[in-house]
């Protein structure tokens, strides 16, 4: 009974914050609509026994994704334009594409036998979390190592791509530093008395 | 009364699925800028991460709830490198809309 109100609670939240994404005009907006309709996710994620994916989303979606699309926003200083003439020309496209996947996918939906199974309520004494764990460190471990490596790649390329050298700010060069030799840039006179030196 | 809010598998995959609708019609009617396109896409990841979840819960095996992970791991470095490409299409431009980027049509 309460998992089911709290299932439409959190899914017709979720969709409404999805349309407003996409439909508010400001993108600061959309980007705050996003975040409330991750946070209706984890809160289905919760509903489904899924904890540890909850909080996950929570923090990294919320934390990290929602917060660089904000940085994004802020730092570009886009403002929220008129729409465009050329919606128009997308409509038929877009409403015919909508209605054609509306179509597959409630095909699939509502001929798959409603809810073969109830969901299990924590079987064991395990914690969804320390479940996750035990398999994720070693049934899942190579793929796991993976995912690190794809994070580790992006963070380059991210740094790779926004990188630039501005022209004409003065920038110390480490190698030009350490090369200069004695001969290059010190030369000893011997100065006599009353001649001065001569260049 | 309890039939309604008894809650089975294939409400969880509805509203996937209503999610998902949304996100790739906000990809095909955004012309505004590249920045919501993207929004677009992290919701339709959310989709299919609610499906993965939903079947993982009702079948009791938790390889779904490792490959959420997984694409959740995915769909942040995507997020980075989109925003990193679309900082760097901003500079010479000065403008994020779709309709901007016409470089490649012949």
């Amino acid at each position: 009974m309460i998992t089911g109100a709290v299932f439409y609670m959190f899914a017709l939240a979720l969709i409404f914050s999805a349309t407003m994404t996409l439909a508010v005009r400001q993108p600061v907006h959309a980007v705050l609509f996003l975040i409330w309709s991750f946070f209706n996710a984890a809160g289905l994620f919760l509903n489904l026994g899924a904890e540890f994916l909850a909080f996950i989303l929570l923090i990294v979606y919320i934390g990290a994704v929602a917060v660089l699309f904000l940085f994004v926003v802020m730092m570009l200083n886009v403002k929220g334009d008129k729409p465009t003439r050329k919606r128009a020309k997308a409509m038929p496209l877009g409403l015919s594409l909508g209605a054609a996947l509306l179509m597959q996918m409630g095909a699939v939906v509502w001929t798959w036998p409603s809810s073969p199974l109830p969901p299990p309520a924590a079987t064991e004494a395990l914690t969804n979390t320390e479940a996750l764990g035990r398999v994720l460190y070693t049934t899942y471990l190579y793929p796991f190592q993976i995912c690190g490596l794809i994070l580790l790649v992006a963070m380059i390329g991210a740094i790779v791509l926004t990188l630039r050298h501005r022209e004409g700010t003065k920038r110390q060069n480490v190698w030009m530093q350490l090369g200069r030799e004695r001969e290059d840039v010190l030369e000893i006179c011997h100065v006599k008395t009353g001649e001065g030196i001569e260049r | 009364m309890t039939s309604i809010l008894t809650i089975g598998l294939s409400h969880y995959l509805s509203v996937a699925m209503i999610l998902f609708i949304i996100g790739a019609l906000g990809v095909i009617f955004n012309r505004r800028n590249i920045i919501v396109m993207l929004m677009a896409i992290e919701l339709m990841l959310l989709a299919g991460n609610i499906n993965l979840v939903a079947f993982s819960s009702y079948a009791g095996d938790l390889t779904g709830q490792v490959f959420t992970m997984i694409v959740l791991t995915v769909a942040a470095a995507e997020a980075a490198i989109g925003l990193a490409i679309l900082v760097v299409a901003f500079r010479p431009r000065g403008t994020i809309a779709v309709d901007a980027f016409t470089e490649m049509k012949g």
